[in-house]
């Protein structure tokens, strides 16, 4: 059957004729392409040539950018406590690998990655937002870093470099002070859509003076043109501009110092604070136990971070700042001052008798020290002598004469934040409790209790200004035009009767005896002091659980003729001031005679098993091995742990608020008492 | 004639032979700068593969008319039994492959079926009564020949191969005088079976070809990567290229398959557009030469063999440029005598072959002196 009717036979020459013309048009549409392809080809090369010029050359080129070299950090005699050191590190970009888990694993293996930083990493790559840098390993050795560079077209996003990263030769001694550096959080970025921030390898100061002076370390970033192939391989470099590294800050601390105090300060938890006389210049502001700013600039590991978290010796405070306790009896002989000021004779004398009535209240005294003039109240820190002439002018001089020697004051210090603490008085404690203030408040803030509360930089600034005489202020940046501090007013002889009687505390009959300096030609004055913790119906301050013993606290200058060095230890639970004067004494021996300093450091290191940096080094490795695998993660935020340090710094300072209403039971300022070795232990 | 070219040489047909022979080179040099500046491993074979398919067309040049139509019917059942063949070899190897290995050679069978097709379906229409053209019997016997290799290619799966075999059928079914309302009307069917094909008969790696050839910046990164990337290579060519050696999109291996399907965008890169107008001349000059060569062909079973094989041809060509230039779906066909690869070199010159065999028969008619 056919399919259909042709209108026309069917023939030979038919058939050639459509043939003839279906191939010329079928040639015809072949031309047409053939012209179609032309106009094209001419289309992309020529009318839009410099498109795809501009494109093919940002395949061809990959312009990186490389991170500045921060500032160094110095000492006031140049030394670096923070530099850069040239190494070589891995970073890898979420967004660009393709089996993140199988990379990270494969890292691992090459980089030999503990458990516990894997584990970290792979909690940081699932919550990364993709195109942040996270820093896998830095400080490498070369044959590792070798080893994943050959292996780089297997594991796109991993981006191995040589580079500088930051290094603080003496670790946690410099801790608090200067703090860290991390790469940049995401919610830095979101602020600074600067691609400086997500480079890997770029750091910026988290914390400490690493915060503080960041626009002055930080440099200027350089530049590399390299010509890669798709997958990233570089094939060789075109140019190079290279960085220019941030300014150096230089510091009025002595790095040794530092260091020396940070060591000696050992197991106990406490600071020391050093400030120049003639200056204010701050010398040392150690703060132990500390964290090693080295192993904090890869990012915070949720192993340290929850070592350092459940230390009840807190690490992560800064004690100089944030720690705030009752100064007790440091603060006698400012009273004594403002006694003096008030036109109290220094020769007038009290019977102690072992306490003082006041109202219908007896008031205890630590010991019964019979007839008390100035000089014996000051040396033997007799409480009833403060209780009777702090009721005789009143509270008002005495808390003036507080912040006129820098107590409850804030400092204009280039540092993160300071908590100044309080020094009472009646209008204060009207605003704050609504209450008045009786003389029961009198009583207990003279002898440095109730609601006083005082940091170890105003203690230290508060003995320099004592010593002197002089408005020092306590600086951190080095500057040799600065204007010589104000006088006080004090007169000559009321300065003079409180560095005898500080000097009697030491060198005297005094209650630190053994804090005298082995030194021949050279004298420390000082100021012992106990501050109560807890209610005395839930310990006595020197035994049981180590967070309710007393703080100790001492406050010196030296030499006594002519003050070149003031300062402060405070030693938390320390037991007494016991805990706090041996280590005053040696910082002050390692200032005037290092050798004699570090030979007294030696030996109590040999007792207590290496430097802070080796202990702590040890510390973790155990933790790490026995907690490992349970801990949580770090906060994914640095403000989140500053906010949660700084939150239970606060709590712990009220803790002492608590036992202001209550009367305060005088401590044993003895030399002889049980726990006066603390600090040799 | 001149007098001092000898005849042999002179006789031979230049005209398609120079560019062929400039192309060819052209391929060669465009291959060794995709290897990265070396003849290994690309353009030493291409040309060594030239050579020897040369000799074989020039062999088959010297074939008789009956020959070829002797050979045509066993050639084509020869073909579809190794089509055969590679599918079962496959269903036993648990996947799908496209080749036989025999020996040191891998043989593509798809690839010899679009000149069997053409020739069989050549000789079925110069023996077909012309009476029954336009009816049914001139329709299903030839629809059953394109039918069977074109199922047995797409099982493979190789969509590209299967549309170049049916262009190839078509076209001998078009020149073969068929009724041109037919051909309308599949066109209109066409129109109406190629959506339905589109969501049911196509592999969701081909449906995600055919969309991103739509809209190509909706996957930069994956299939429409080597869309753009050859867009870059040609359009960062500008009007004479960036240099022999200097192409950076194929050097760097920014443009995928640099020395098969994406050669021409290697070429244009380095050689800009007059790189490829050249590449276009000589593709023109080839297939006007065969056309002409089939338009003068005497005998029906010519002109249709012939046409058919420039078809091929050009459906190769047209392809494989529409693709670069973004014009066309990534199919995956390489161009002819440029792109490094056996298959389709040797088809190609198979295509020649035929061209050059029936050149011969329309010249011996010559010198009978039947013009």
């Amino acid at each position: 059957m056919p399919l259909g009717f042709p209108r026309m036979p069917v023939s030979t020459t038919l058939l050639q004729n459509r043939f003839n013309r279906r191939s010329f048009a079928i040639g015809s549409v072949g031309g047409g392409i053939g012209m179609l392809l032309a106009a094209r080809m001419g289309y992309i090369a020529i009318a839009e040539n410099e498109k795809y010029a501009t494109e093919s050359e940002s395949n061809r080129v990959n312009l990186t950018l490389i991170p500045p070299r921060r500032g160094w950090i110095l000492d006031r005699n140049g030394a670096p406590l923070a530099s850069n050191r040239a190494d070589f590190r891995v970073d890898i970009i979420p967004e660009r690998m393709v089996e993140p888990e199988a990379t990270l694993v494969r890292l691992g293996g090459l980089l030999d990655l503990d458990p516990n930083r894997l584990r970290d990493l792979q909690d940081e790559v699932a919550q990364s937002r993709g195109w942040a840098p996270i820093e896998v390993a830095s400080g490498l050795d070369y044959e590792q870093f070798a080893s994943v560079s050959l292996r780089l077209p297997d594991m796109p996003g991993v981006v191995p470099q040589r580079g500088f990263s930051r290094f603080y030769p003496t670790g946690p001694a410099v801790g608090h002070l200067l703090g860290y550096v991390g790469p940049a959080s995401a919610e830095e970025y979101d602020e600074d859509r600067n691609p400086l921030l997500i480079t890997p390898g770029y750091k910026i100061g988290k914390d400490g003076l690493e915060k503080q002076f960041e626009q002055n370390l930080r440099g200027k970033h350089g530049a590399r043109r390299v010509e890669v192939t798709a997958s990233g391989r570089i094939v060789r470099d075109l140019d190079t501009r290279p960085d220019v590294q941030g300014n150096p800050v230089k510091l009025t601390i002595d790095g040794p110092l530092q260091d020396y105090a940070a060591r000696r300060i050992g197991l106990e938890s406490g600071s020391v604070v050093v400030v120049d006389c003639d200056t204010g210049d701050l010398l040392c502001m150690a703060s132990m136990p500390s964290f090693d700013p080295n192993s904090f600039s890869e990012g915070i590991g949720s192993v340290e971070y929850a070592m350092l978290r459940e230390d009840e010796r807190v690490p992560l405070r800064n004690k100089v700042l944030k720690g705030l306790y009752p100064p007790g009896s440091t603060i006698k002989p400012m009273h004594c001052m403002a006694f003096l000021q008030a036109g109290i004779d220094p020769n007038e004398k009290i019977i102690c008798g072992g306490g003082r009535r006041i109202g219908n209240r007896f008031f205890n005294c630590w010991s019964n020290h019979g007839v008390v003039d100035m000089a014996k109240a000051i040396y033997q820190s007799c409480d009833s002598y403060f209780y009777h002439f702090s009721q005789q002018i009143g509270f008002g001089p005495i808390a003036q004469m507080a912040e006129t020697t820098g107590l409850g004051q804030e400092f204009p210090l280039p540092v993160t934040s300071q908590f100044y603490g309080t020094v009472p008085n009646p209008t204060w404690k009207e605003k704050k409790y609504g209450e008045p203030w009786r003389s029961f408040d009198t009583v207990n803030s003279s002898i440095g209790q109730g609601y006083y509360l005082v940091n170890p930089l105003q203690l230290a600034v508060m003995s320099a200004r004592l010593a002197t005489g002089k408005n020092l202020m306590p600086r951190l940046r080095l500057d040799k035009n600065a204007p010589a501090p104000a006088s006080l007013g004090f007169s000559p002889e009321h300065i003079e009767h409180v560095r005898q009687a500080m000097s009697d505390v030491v060198n005297g009959p005094g209650t630190a005896g053994r804090a005298r300096l082995p030194l021949d030609d050279i004298k420390m004055a000082g100021k012992t002091g106990t501050a109560q913790v807890v209610s005395l119906s839930v310990s006595d301050g020197r035994s049981g659980p180590w967070k309710y013993r007393d703080h100790g606290l001492f406050v010196f200058f030296a030499p006594l003729d002519k003050p070149k060095y003031a300062g402060a230890v405070v030693i938390e639970h320390g037991g007494g001031s016991g805990a706090a004067y041996p280590i005053a004494r040696d910082v002050m021996t390692f200032l005037f005679d290092p050798a004699k300093g570090l030979e007294a450091l030696k030996t109590l290191e040999e007792q207590w098993g290496g430097t802070a940096q080796q202990r702590l080094s040890r510390k973790y490795a155990a933790y790490a091995a026995e907690r490992g695998a349970q801990v949580e993660p770090a906060p994914r935020r640095d403000e989140d742990i500053f906010d949660r340090v700084d939150a239970e710094a606060r709590l712990a300072a009220q803790q002492s608020e608590a036992l202001a209403e209550e009367a305060s039971t005088s401590r044993n300022e003895s030399t002889r008492g049980p726990e006066t070795d603390r600090g040799a232990q | 004639m001149n007098s001092i070219i000898p005849t042999p040489i002179a006789r031979q047909p230049w005209g398609v032979l120079i560019p062929l022979f400039l192309l060819v080179s052209f391929g060669a040099a465009v291959l060794y700068s995709a290897a990265g500046g070396s003849f290994q491993p690309f353009a030493s074979s291409h040309l060594i593969r030239f050579a020897i398919f040369l000799i074989v067309a020039g062999l088959m040049a010297l074939f008789p008319r009956d020959v070829a139509k002797f050979f045509a019917y066993p050639g084509y059942l020869a073909v579809l039994v190794l089509l055969m063949a590679v599918e079962a070899v496959g269903a036993m190897g648990g996947g799908s492959q496209r080749w036989l290995e025999v020996g040191p050679i891998r043989l593509q069978p798809s690839e010899l079926m679009k000149p069997a097709v053409v020739l069989a379906l050549a000789k079925f229409y110069s023996e077909l009564p012309v009476g029954m053209v336009g009816t049914w019997r001139s329709l299903v016997p030839a629809g059953v020949i394109i039918a069977l290799p074109v199922g047995l290619v797409l099982m493979q799966p190789d969509l590209g191969t299967s549309l170049a075999i049916i262009f190839g059928g078509v076209l001998v079914m078009f020149l073969a005088g068929l009724p041109m309302r037919w051909f309308m009307g599949g066109a209109a069917a066409g129109l109406v079976v190629i959506p339905l094909a589109y969501f049911f008969a196509l592999k969701p790696y081909q449906q995600q070809r055919v969309t991103t050839f739509m809209d190509p910046e909706s996957d930069p990164l994956g299939t429409g990567y080597h869309f753009s990337q050859s867009k870059i290579a040609i359009g960062s060519g500008g009007l004479t290229g960036k240099g022999f050696n200097e192409g950076s999109q194929s050097h760097l291996n920014y443009l995928p398959e640099p020395h098969t399907d994406f050669v021409f965008a290697t070429m244009a890169e380095e050689w800009g557009l007059l790189g490829g107008i050249f590449v276009l001349v000589m593709f023109g000059l080839i297939l006007a030469w065969g056309l002409r060569v089939a338009r003068q062909a005497r005998h029906r079973f010519d002109r249709l063999l012939g046409a058919g094989l420039v078809g091929t041809m050009f459906f190769y060509i047209a392809i494989n440029l529409l693709m670069v230039m973004g014009l066309a779906p990534v199919v995956g066909i390489p161009l002819p005598f440029m792109s490094h690869g056996g298959s389709s070199m040797m088809t190609n010159m198979i295509c020649l072959g035929g061209l050059l065999m029936i050149n011969r028969w329309n010249r011996l008619r010559t010198g009978d002196g039947i013009a």
